[in-house]
C-alpha cells in the first residue's frame, strides 16, 4: 500500500499545492495534526510519509489534543467491503443517499423542464367556455425566472427586476448555502452534458486520460470572462449574454430545432405507415399521429427561421464531451460562473484529509466539475457541481461533505487573472456600441425587424430579450422567429415575426404570458384588440400592385380581406369593371379581344391596419406575397412611425 | 517474388466485386429514371361516395324545414329536423356520423362567424338517440384550429355529448381527385369523408367575395393545401365542392346571422339575431333561401346557378315542399 504520496503531486499544471507537500515552509499548527495524527497510528510506514519537519516540534506533541473533535472518524460499522478499492470501507450511506438523490432531481429537473417545454404551447381544450381566457396552466418559463444570470443581466441593463424574475433570488439563496448545487443537480443542460460525458468518452477516455481530463485546467476560466463580458454588456445595454445562458440554449435549441426536427422525422415515417394499405397500420399510425400532435407538438409541423445553426450549435456542444467531460458546465457556462462566484459563500463544503490519500485518483474518476478533490492539492469551490461522486468514491475517507468546513485546503474564489477580467469587461462593454453603430438599430432599422406584440421600445427590448425562444416556442401560429442577423449581430435570435409562415393571431397574447423578462409585456386581449385603448400595431401591411391579382392580372382573389381580421376590416375593397385580354387569338392571327371583367381590388387603411400579416399569410401569390408587412407604424416606437395622428408621443414605452 | 494470391482468394475478390458491381447495376436499372415532364403522374384516385339518401325515401315529407320563433337554438334545430322526417330517417342503429360545423374563425358564438355550439351539440344529441355508433365533428378551420375549436363553443358543447372532436392536423389530409371544373387533385380532409353518414351544419352569413355563404361553400373546410387560391373563380369552385360533397342533411344554423363584414365579422354590431334554423336535403336550395336572411338575392351569387344546372339541387326552394315550423 503506497500510501505515501510522491513528493509532489506530478499533475497540478493549475492547482496550487498544498504548501507542506511542495516546499518546505511554514505549516501552521493545525496543518501538521492534521497530517501527522493519522501517521501517527499507522506504524507500517513512519519514515516514508513526505511531511516536512520545518514546523515546530512542540506542538507535535500536543497534536492528538488538538486535533480531535473536528476530525476524529465517526464511529461507523467497519464493513469491508472486499470489492472497493483500499481500505474497503464504504462511504457513508449520507453520502451515498445524497448521490442517488442527487440522480433522482437531475432526471426529475430535467423531465420537469422537458414538459414545461412542450406544454409552451396552446393546444386548446375540450373543457374550456368560449369565453375562457387563454393562458398558460402552468408557469413554462419557471427555469429561467430562477435563473440568476438573467436576472443580474435584466437588472444591470434595466434596473429593474421583472415580475417573476424574483424568484431568482432563491436559487441565489441555495448557491449560498450549498454551492453550484444547481449545476450539479437542477440545471437541464447540465444534466444533458453529464449524460453526454457519460457516454461519448467511454470507449476510450479510461484510466489516466480519464483521470487527466478531471484534472483542474485553465480553460475553465474562460467562463468567468464571458460571463464578466456579458454583464459589462448588459450594463452597457444589451441582454446579448442569454445567448450563452443554459436554460436560454436548452429551450432554443430543443424548442425550435430538436423538437420540430423529431416531429418532421416521425410525421414522415408515420405518414409513410399510413399509406400501407392495412387497415390496422393506418390506424395505429394515424392515432400516434393524433396523439402526439395533442401531447408533444402541434398539430401542424412548425419551421423556424435558420434554426440549422441553433441545432448545429447544440448538438456541436454536446459533441464536445468527447474531448472535454462536461465542457460546457466547466468551459463557457456564464451562469456557473455567475454562480460560481457565489459559491464562496457557501455553508456546505468539502474537507479533505490529505495524509490518508494514496493517490487513487477515483475521486477523479467521475467529477463532474473539475475541481480538484484529490489530496495533495486544495479543492476549487467555485468549480464544484456538489455531486458528491468523489467522497462516495473515495476509498480512503480523504474527502468529507459537511457544513462550515475548514477552509484551509480549500479555494473558494475563481482562480482568474485580474487583467484578463478586465479585458473581458472591456470588450463586453466595448462591442454593444460597436455593434449599434453597426447600422442596424438607428440609422438603417430592417423592415422585416417586427416584434411581437406588447413588445417594449427596441432600445428596451434590447435590454430586456434574452434570446430564450419562449415566445417563438408558444406562438401558436408559428409566427415568431429567430432572427438571424436581421435585427443585425446584436439582436441575433431576437424574436421577429415572419408572416409568410404564420400570421399574429389578433386574440392572442401568449408571447407576453411566457417572457421571463418583460421585453414581450403582459398584455391583455383587450389591449391588444383595442377595446376602449387604441390597438397594438406591430407593423404595417402593403401592396404589391406588380404582383397583385387583381391589380395587374384582372383576376378576382380578396383573400386578405376576407382573412383580415380587424373590424371594421383594414383592407377594403373597390369596385372596378377593367379590361382584360381574353387568353384566346381572335380570327385570323389577329390580336385577342379584350373584355371587361368586374374586379374588387384591395387597399390598406394604414390607421386601422395592425401589422398581423394574416392577408401576408394567406396571400395565393406562394413565393413572394403580394401583400406583406414591415415594421412601420409599431405602436412601441416614436419614430418608426408614417402618418402625423398616429403618432402619440404620450404613451409610455 | 511477391506473394500471390491463392487460387480461393482470387475467386473471392473477384465474386466481391462482381457482386458489388452487379447490385448497383440491378439498382440503378430497377429506379431508372427515364425523364420526361409526366413523370409525376397524379397519384389521387380515390373518389368520395354520395352520402345522401336514395332517392324515392320520404316522399310525402317536405324538402325544406323552416324553423322559426323560438330564442332557443336547440328547440329550432330538434323542431325544423324533426318536421322533415326525423334523425332516424337519415341516421340508422351503427351509423359513423360526421357532423360538419362552420368552425373556421378564432371569433365566439356572439359574433356569428361560426356555426353556434348548440345548434351542433343538437344535432350530435339527435345522431346519437337515432343510434349513431359514433359522431365525428370535424373541420378544417382558417385560423389556428385550437383557438376556434376552443372559442367556438363547439369543443366543448359536442365533447360533452360524447361526439369524437377532431382537431385537423395536416397527417389527416390525403390528395384526392376532386374531378371538378377547377378543382382537380387536392388534399382531402379525411375524416370528413370517412363516414357513413354526413350532416353539413354550417352558418349562414354574409361573404364579401362569394357574397353569401352557407351549405355549399362549408365544404372549403373539407380541403388542405392552399385554398386560398380557390378564391379566384370562387363560384365554380363552391360548385365543384358541392359536386364532391352530397351530405345526408343539411342544418343551416341561423339564429344569429353575420350581415356584413363577413365571413370573419367580430364585430357583434354586424350581426343579426333570426331565430332561424333551416334543415333540408338540398344543398343549393338551403343557401337559396339563405340569401334572403342578408338581404341577398339569389341571381346574384353565381355559384347558386352553377349547382342549380348542375343538378345538385334547385335555386328556386319554393318548389319544394317548403314546411315552416
Amino acid at each position: 500500500m503506497s500510501q505515501t504520496a510522491a513528493p509532489g503531486h506530478p499533475h497540478q499544471d493549475e492547482v496550487q499545492p498544498i504548501p507542506w507537500l511542495g516546499k518546505v515552509g511554514e505549516i501552521d499548527a493545525l496543518d501538521q495534526a492534521l497530517v501527522r495524527a493519522p501517521a501517527a497510528s499507522n506504524v507500517g510506514t513512519p519514515a516514508s510519509n513526505p511531511m516536512p519537519t520545518a514546523g515546530a516540534p512542540a506542538i507535535v506533541s500536543a497534536s492528538a489534543a488538538i486535533v480531535a473533535p473536528p476530525f476524529k472518524a465517526p464511529a461507523r460499522p467497519t464493513k469491508i467491503d472486499p470489492k472497493r478499492p483500499g481500505s474497503g470501507i464504504p462511504a457513508r450511506p449520507l453520502i451515498r443517499g445524497l448521490v442517488w438523490a442527487r440522480r433522482f432531481v437531475q432526471v426529475a429537473s430535467l423531465a420537469l423542464f422537458t414538459f414545461l417545454l412542450v406544454e409552451t404551447t396552446f393546444r386548446g381544450s375540450f373543457a374550456a367556455k368560449a369565453d375562457t381566457v387563454v393562458r398558460m396552466p402552468y408557469p413554462v418559463e419557471g427555469f429561467l425566472l430562477a435563473d440568476p444570470f438573467v436576472a443580474a443581466m435584466t437588472f444591470l441593463s434595466s434596473h429593474t427586476v421583472y415580475r417573476g424574475l424574483l424568484w431568482s433570488v432563491a436559487l441565489l439563496g441555495l448557491t449560498l448555502v450549498f454551492g453550484r448545487v444547481f449545476c450539479g443537480w437542477i440545471c437541464p443542460f447540465g444534466t444533458l452534458h453529464h449524460f453526454f460525458a457519460w457516454i461519448f468518452p467511454s470507449t476510450y477516455g479510461r484510466g489516466n486520460s480519464r483521470v487527466m481530463a478531471n484534472h483542474t485546467h485553465g480553460y475553465q476560466r474562460i467562463k468567468y470572462y464571458l460571463m464578466y463580458a456579458f454583464l459589462a454588456a448588459a450594463l452597457a445595454g444589451s441582454a446579448i449574454g442569454g445567448l450563452f445562458d443554459p436554460i436560454c440554449i436548452c429551450v432554443r435549441a430543443i424548442g425550435l430545432a430538436v423538437l420540430p426536427a423529431v416531429q418532421y422525422i416521425g410525421g414522415h415515417a408515420l405518414g409513410a405507415a399510413a399509406t400501407v394499405n392495412e387497415r390496422h397500420v393506418q390506424f395505429v399510425a394515424d392515432g400516434t399521429q393524433d396523439f402526439l400532435a395533442r401531447s408533444v407538438w402541434q398539430s401542424k409541423q412548425f419551421y423556424f427561421h435558420e434554426t440549422w445553426f441553433i441545432g448545429f450549435l447544440l448538438i456541436a456542444t454536446l459533441f464536445m464531451n468527447r474531448f472535454i467531460p462536461r465542457f460546457w458546465c466547466r468551459v463557457l457556462c456564464p451562469l456557473g460562473a455567475f454562480l460560481g462566484v457565489f459559491a464562496r459563500f457557501a455553508l456546505f463544503g468539502m474537507e479533505k484529509d490529505h495524509a490518508k490519500c494514496t493517490d487513487c485518483n477515483l475521486c477523479l474518476v467521475n467529477c463532474q466539475g473539475a475541481d480538484s478533490p484529490q489530496g495533495g492539492v486544495k479543492w476549487r469551490q467555485d468549480e464544484c457541481h456538489m455531486c458528491m461522486n468523489c467522497e462516495t468514491a473515495c476509498p480512503e475517507d480523504v474527502i468529507k461533505f459537511r457544513f462550515l468546513p475548514g477552509r484551509k485546503s480549500t479555494i473558494s474564489v475563481p482562480d482568474t487573472g485580474r487583467r484578463t477580467a478586465l479585458a473581458s469587461i472591456a470588450a463586453g462593454a466595448i462591442a454593444i456600441p460597436a455593434a449599434r453603430t453597426a447600422d442596424s438599430l438607428d440609422a438603417n432599422y430592417d423592415s422585416r425587424v417586427i416584434r411581437p406584440p406588447g413588445a417594449v421600445e427596441e432600445r428596451a427590448f434590447l435590454e430586456r430579450c434574452i434570446r430564450c425562444a419562449e415566445c417563438m416556442k408558444v406562438c401558436p401560429n408559428n409566427a415568431l422567429h429567430p432572427a438571424f442577423f436581421e435585427a443585425g449581430i446584436e439582436g441575433l435570435w431576437t424574436p421577429i415575426l415572419i408572416s409568410r409562415i404564420g400570421y399574429c393571431e389578433p386574440s392572442c397574447v401568449l408571447c407576453g404570458q411566457v417572457c421571463p423578462t418583460g421585453a414581450i409585456q403582459k398584455i391583455t386581449e383587450r389591449e391588444k384588440l383595442g377595446q376602449g385603448v387604441p390597438p397594438i400595431k406591430i407593423g404595417t401591411a402593403f401592396y404589391d400592385h406588380g404582383r397583385c391579382l387583381p391589380w395587374s392580372m384582372q383576376t378576382p382573389c380578396i383573400v386578405c380581406e376576407e382573412f383580415c381580421p380587424t373590424s371594421p376590416k383594414a383592407i377594403w375593397v373597390e369596385e372596378v369593371d377593367a379590361e382584360v385580354r381574353s387568353a384566346e387569338p381572335g380570327p385570323n392571327g389577329e390580336q385577342p379581344p379584350m373584355k371587361t371583367v368586374h374586379l374588387q381590388r384591395p387597399h390598406v387603411d394604414p390607421a386601422l391596419c395592425i401589422g398581423c400579416g394574416a392577408c401576408e399569410k394567406v396571400c395565393p401569390v406562394q413565393d413572394r406575397p403580394a401583400v406583406y408587412v414591415t415594421s412601420i407604424g409599431e405602436t412601441r416606437s416614436k419614430t418608426n412611425v408614417i402618418l402625423l395622428e398616429n403618432t402619440n408621443y404620450n404613451s409610455p414605452g | 517474388m511477391a506473394e500471390r494470391p491463392s487460387r480461393r482468394e482470387v475467386i473471392q475478390r473477384l465474386g466481391a466485386a462482381g457482386l458489388a458491381l452487379g447490385g448497383a447495376a440491378a439498382i440503378g436499372r430497377w429506379r431508372w429514371d427515364h425523364g420526361g415532364i409526366d413523370v409525376h403522374r397524379a397519384e389521387g384516385t380515390r373518389q368520395v361516395r354520395d352520402f345522401r339518401l336514395k332517392a324515392g325515401n320520404g316522399l310525402e315529407l317536405p324538402e325544406l324545414v323552416i324553423a322559426k320563433n323560438n330564442p332557443d337554438p336547440a328547440t329550432l334545430t330538434r323542431r325544423a329536423v324533426d318536421a322533415l322526417g326525423g334523425m332516424k330517417r337519415f341516421i340508422s342503429r351503427g351509423d359513423i356520423v360526421v357532423v360538419k360545423p362552420n368552425i373556421g374563425w378564432d371569433r365566439m358564438p356572439i359574433h356569428a362567424a361560426n356555426t353556434n355550439p348548440e345548434v351542433v351539440a343538437t344535432v350530435v344529441q339527435m345522431a346519437f338517440e337515432a343510434g349513431a355508433r359514433r359522431v365525428v365533428v370535424t373541420d378544417a378551420s382558417c385560423n389556428d384550429p385550437n383557438r376556434c375549436f376552443q372559442r367556438s363553443g363547439i369543443w366543448r358543447a359536442a365533447y360533452k355529448l360524447g361526439a369524437d372532436v377532431i382537431i385537423p392536423a395536416e397527417h389527416r389530409f390525403r390528395t384526392m381527385r376532386l374531378n371538378g371544373d377547377v378543382l382537380d387533385e387536392w388534399p382531402v380532409y379525411m375524416p370528413l369523408v370517412q363516414a357513413d353518414k354526413v350532416i353539413n351544419v354550417p352558418v349562414a352569413k354574409h361573404h364579401n367575395l362569394a357574397k353569401y355563404t352557407g351549405a355549399m361553400k362549408n365544404w372549403y373546410g373539407s380541403l388542405g393545401g392552399r385554398r386560398n387560391r380557390l378564391h379566384q373563380n370562387i363560384d365554380v369552385s363552391v360548385a365543384d365542392l358541392a359536386t364532391f360533397m352530397r351530405p345526408t342533411l343539411v342544418v343551416v344554423d341561423a339564429t344569429r346571422v353575420l350581415v356584413r363584414n363577413g365571413p370573419q365579422g367580430g364585430n357583434i354590431d354586424d350581426t343579426r339575431e333570426m331565430n332561424t334554423v333551416i334543415a333540408t336535403v338540398d344543398q343549393v336550395a338551403a343557401d337559396s333561401y339563405g340569401t334572403t336572411l342578408i338581404g341577398q338575392k339569389r341571381e346574384n351569387v353565381p355559384y347558386l346557378k352553377m349547382g342549380h344546372e348542375r343538378g345538385l339541387g334547385t335555386m328556386f326552394w319554393e318548389n319544394l315542399r317548403v314546411k315552416e315550423v
